[in-house]
């Protein structure tokens, strides 16, 4: 059966050149780092590429990059992180109704530590108010973060604008950029931001690895204490091949934005024109602040899960803010956040591209998905035809 | 995560439909988790002679509808009452543990349908 992979916001494959360039870290070069003879300075010579590669695509310095365990632990350690170290300065932090769950768990984790957390609601189009964020900032605010672009809904959020202010305000200020990178320029010196997470499996990289930038004198309490590996900002053996191929991928990401972006942009517009063809749908989120790889689209009267079973089964794989995708009760709360009532966020189906997706592929979506909603909506008791 | 049996009566849901001139009608669950279950009756003298239902949900929701309609057809209005959830759910070789509790609806939807012709039938 033809397989058309479109949730490529979920994870994405590790490309062959990134493999290639990790392999050798699993056996012949598989010091420890931290070792002096020949096999631990191989090693560490390899991190120190990493490190030099990361740094120089987000346009910072050697020393402000830690390697994490993946995109969430980056965002913990960031937050928790940032919280604790300067408590003395104030408990507020300010961040949106719309993050990720690995920034909205550490926030509610503060809160029972006694932190105040203001969650900035956003529009309609799922955008934050810099204006309305200029407001919240408060004299005790210790602490900003706001996602670079949501995972759900591709929306853009104005960091550098919010950078501007956070800067003039001496407030630390952290983007999760896990689904901007590879498709939006994350050069930290013009988003303004003092903090920024990566994930190298959303890139093409292998899963279980990221990266924080940390802007040089910002302190940070680690989530891991132990040996002094990270310039002692988080402890244990580091993870070679996977630094290794983080920084692959974000070299090849970086290298092919620019080429890469404009065709899948074009399938983007294509598959999106061709949904709203179909009555009763709606576009989630801004079209014009977009990630060029998101579709989020609301299918009225049917519901997700069942939408992408009945996809699953013509060979497509997507993705959805129904509750039954979730594993709790409640539709995304991204969703919600938009204004949704509960039956259209549930009806919610999210295709993100990547760069091998083609034409032909939209075709074939664009020639499968309207028959099945047909076919849902017929036996929907909320549709009446 | 489902059973073949899940699978088949999603893909391939039995009495999938309005009756008309419906002698019962009962609806249950709630956009708020996503599933909504309605379910129409045609009753001649005790017995479930016909029925159809209609469904906004998941796999587990649409499944447990389709398999109530099979299990309830021919029988009498005291038989179809005992059917529970559980019933339902072990017909279909099981749901998967999150489903037993917002998406196996289908034997609370068909009391309320039997309740509303029992109470048609005292109005009359």
């Amino acid at each position: 059966m033809k397989v058309v992979y479109l949730d490529h916001a979920a994870t994405t494959p590790v490309r062959a050149e990134v493999i290639e360039a990790m392999l050798p870290y699993f056996r012949d070069k598989f010091g420890n780092a931290s070792s002096v003879y020949g096999f631990g300075r191989e090693a560490r010579k390899a991190l120190d590429d990493a490190r030099q590669k990361t740094a120089d695509i987000l346009n910072a310095g050697f020393n402000e990059i830690v390697f994490t365990g993946g995109g969430s632990e980056a965002n913990n350690l960031a937050i928790k992180g940032a919280a604790w170290e300067y408590r003395h300065k104030g408990g507020h932090i300010i961040t949106s109704g719309i993050e990720h769950h690995a920034v909205l768990h550490p926030m509610q984790q503060l809160e029972k530590e006694g932190y105040e957390v203001t969650y900035l609601p956003v529009d309609d189009q799922g955008l934050i108010s810099v204006e309305e964020f200029a407001n919240a900032v408060r004299e005790d605010t210790i602490l900003v973060s706001f996602m670079h672009a949501n995972n759900e809904i591709g929306v853009i959020e104005p960091i550098a604008q919010i950078g501007a202010i956070t800067k003039e305000r001496g407030i630390l200020f952290h983007t999760d950029a896990v689904q901007a990178a590879g498709m939006l320029d994350i050069d930290v010196k013009k988003l303004n931001v003092d903090m920024l997470s990566l994930s190298a499996h959303k890139f093409y990289g292998p899963k279980g690895v990221g990266a924080l930038y940390v802007r040089k004198g910002v302190r940070l309490v680690p989530l891991i204490h132990g040996g002094s590996h990270e310039s002692r900002r988080r402890a244990g053996t580091e993870n070679v091949a996977g630094i290794v191929g983080l920084a692959k991928a974000l070299e090849l990401a970086d290298a092919e934005r620019e080429a890469v972006v404009p065709k899948i942009q074009r399938l983007r517009d294509r598959l999106i024109d061709g949904i709203l063809q179909i009555p009763n749908t709606r576009l989630n989120g801004s079209r014009e602040q977009r990630l060029p790889n998101n579709i989020n689209v609301s299918i009225e009267f049917i519901e997700g899960e069942s939408l992408l079973l009945n996809l699953d089964l013509m060979g497509i794989a997507a993705s959805s803010g129904s509750a039954c995708t979730s594993g709790s009760l409640d539709p995304s709360h991204v969703l919600m956040a938009l204004g949704l009532t509960h039956e259209v966020a549930h009806g919610s189906l999210r295709l993100t591209l990547g760069r091998d997706n083609t034409d032909a592929e939209i075709d074939y979506v664009l020639e499968i998905l309207p028959p099945i909603v047909q076919r849902l909506r017929e036996m929907s008791p909320l549709y009446s035809s | 995560m489902y059973s073949e049996k899940v699978m088949d009566h999603f893909q391939h849901p039995r009495n999938v439909g309005e009756i008309q001139d419906a002698d019962g009608i009962g609806v249950e669950g709630n956009a708020r988790c996503g599933d909504i279950m309605k379910i129409w009756i045609k009753v001649e003298g005790d017995r479930i002679v016909d029925v159809k239902f209609k469904t906004f949900g998941c796999a587990a929701a649409v499944a447990t509808s389709s398999m109530i309609t099979e299990l309830v057809k021919g029988k009498t209005l005291d038989e179809a009452e005992e059917i529970t959830n559980n019933t339902v759910a072990e017909a279909l070789d099981g749901l998967p543990p999150i489903k037993m509790h917002c998406s196996n609806l289908a034997a609370d939807a068909l009391k309320n349908a039997i309740a509303d012709y029992r109470s048609k039938l005292r109005t009359v």
